[in-house]
């Protein structure tokens, strides 16, 4: 009962466990802006006017929305390094640690695509052509009309990605050795499973998260297109 | 580039001139025009000739194909066959050349459809700035002045759904005229609005027309196509069923189909 509530091991073991959130806000930090970048890429094919694009869009989120995270950075891991010998460079952390990064981006970005076109779904037709009639292509319209606005209406969805993206950091367990889980467990293994350890990396998470969740709320309300 | 215009010189000597060929050579020459929506042939062989400076307006019950006219000229419906010239030019596919070819077709839509993220000026720029790859100080300089001429200067900094509706319409033929288009599209610019904006919109328009814009504006109002017009196209189940002068089909409609419609509209 006293080792269960013994808050010491938290203490002493502060600096491993800031380098372990540090890890994790570097890696949501990076996957982040990556996911945005292939989701935004992904949603702008998914409302081509050319059928390739749109079947291909289609076909990437529905492979990477039903395809359990696990198993995406297992086969970053296994099935890219391991066998294929994909490498990204010669330090095998490194390497592991970039994998992780594009396996749950490229998952992450499935989900962004799906909540950018339903933003883009509310942009009423009328502003596609418009800009269309002004005379920008497809590419500028959907660029400085449609996803500005599209954007704006799903900030708050987007937000609960970025979180649960936070949140999968986690799993990257799987396929890196650099990041909070990893630490959690080696902690767990050499101080034993306490409730104060579950509780350090709990409101840990929290820190990030929270704050996160309150950032995204009050940019939706001040990003708001009025019509 | 000096000239702060809006089109093409004032080509017109006499505002009422009965003749067909008010100044310029043809501007707009649809051929042979066809269209489907599924089983609806909604264009029907469609010639239409409009010469540079001519107002045309473009009148006719619901369903009867005007809007699908309006938007197959900078194809934003495209068509099934037969040709349509834009100054010279046949209209090309979908990709660059199309969208050269819209700058030069100004659009007004009866729901305005402002940039509804962007402020006015922004809304008035944006076209020049990206189109025409004008510096922003010139675009803002012209989007200035433009914004002057339709009487709404002092809501250049405001956002769209902050205006009334007369104001939003003004904007957008702002917009429009940002391009210095060789012609404009107007489609019900007025049918959104409520009554007592529906003179500060047409007056805007009647300046147009007088500065000689080369203009085809479907419209109910009777008004202003009698005092702006040219020509007057009557279109009912995708036909055009007549084409005269203004006074000659409001006094004096040649088709059953055209009194018909005008006794509707006329006697409420
Ligand atoms: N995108 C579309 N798909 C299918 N049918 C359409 C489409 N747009 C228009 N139509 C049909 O084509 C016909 C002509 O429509 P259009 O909008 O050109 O008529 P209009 O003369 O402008 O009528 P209104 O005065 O009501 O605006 C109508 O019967 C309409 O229902
Ligand atoms: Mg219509």
């Amino acid at each position: 009962m006293d080792v269960l509530f013994d808050f010491t091991p938290v203490f002493d073991n502060m600096g491993d466990i800031l380098q372990a959130f540090w890890a994790v806000i570097r890696l949501t930090v990076t996957t982040g802006i990556l996911s945005l970048i292939l989701g935004t890429i992904l949603a702008g094919m998914r409302v081509a006017p050319v059928r390739i694009f749109r079947g291909a869009g289609t076909l990437y989120v529905n492979v990477f929305r039903n395809t359990p995270l696990t198993l995406i950075l297992a086969f970053c891991a296994l099935g890219l390094s391991d066998t294929l010998h994909i490498s990204l460079s010669t330090q095998s952390t490194v390497n592991f640690y970039w994998l992780a990064v594009f396996g749950l981006a490229a998952y992450t970005a499935a989900f962004i695509c799906e909540a950018l076109r339903s933003g883009i779904n509310t942009v009423p037709l009328g502003q596609a052509e418009a800009a269309r009639a002004v005379g920008l292509t497809f590419f500028q319209s959907l660029r400085l009309v449609i996803l500005p606005q599209a954007f704006r209406s799903v900030i708050a969805p987007l937000g609960s990605i970025f979180i649960a993206m936070t949140k999968n950091t986690t799993v990257v367990i799987v396929a890196s050795y650099v990041e909070s889980a990893y630490i959690m467990r080696q902690l767990f293994e050499e101080e034993g499973a306490t409730i104060p350890m579950f509780l350090a990396f709990a409101i840990g998470f929290m820190i990030i998260t929270l704050p996160m969740g309150f950032f995204f709320g009050w940019l939706a309300k001040r990003l708001a297109v009025s019509r | 580039m000096t000239d702060s215009g809006v089109g093409p010189e004032l080509s017109k000597d006499d505002s009422g001139a009965q003749d067909d060929i008010p100044g310029g050579g043809p501007l707009v020459v649809l051929e042979n025009v066809n269209k489907h929506f599924g089983e609806l042939h909604v264009l029907q062989n469609i010639n239409l000739t409009i010469h540079r400076g001519e107002v045309v307006v473009v009148i006719g019950p619901s369903g009867g194909g005007k809007s699908t006219l309006c938007r197959s000229i900078n194809r934003l419906e495209p068509i099934d066959d037969g040709t349509i010239m834009v100054d010279g030019k046949k209209l090309p596919e979908e990709g660059k050349d199309l969208a050269r070819l819209r700058a030069d077709v100004g659009m007004v839509f009866q729901s305005f459809n402002l940039f509804a993220h962007k402020t006015i000026l922004e809304n008035v720029t944006l076209g020049p700035i990206k189109v025409r790859k004008l510096g922003k100080q010139e675009a803002e300089k012209n989007a200035m002045e433009l914004l002057e001429r339709v009487g709404i200067a002092n809501q250049a900094q405001k956002y769209p759904a902050q205006l009334s509706g007369g104001q939003q319409q003004r904007a957008a033929i702002a917009r429009a005229l940002a391009m210095k288009p060789k012609v404009m599209l107007f489609d019900e610019p007025t049918s959104a609005l409520d009554p007592e904006m529906v003179k500060e919109v047409l007056d805007v328009m009647t300046s147009l027309a007088h500065d000689g814009m080369t203009m085809i504006v479907v419209t109910h109002e009777m008004g202003f196509a009698r005092r702006a017009a040219q020509k007057v196209v009557f279109m009912a189940d995708g036909q055009i069923v007549e084409e005269s002068t203004p006074d000659e089909f409001f006094t004096n409609a040649r088709t059953e189909r055209a009194k018909d419609f005008l006794s509707k509209i006329l006697t409420h």
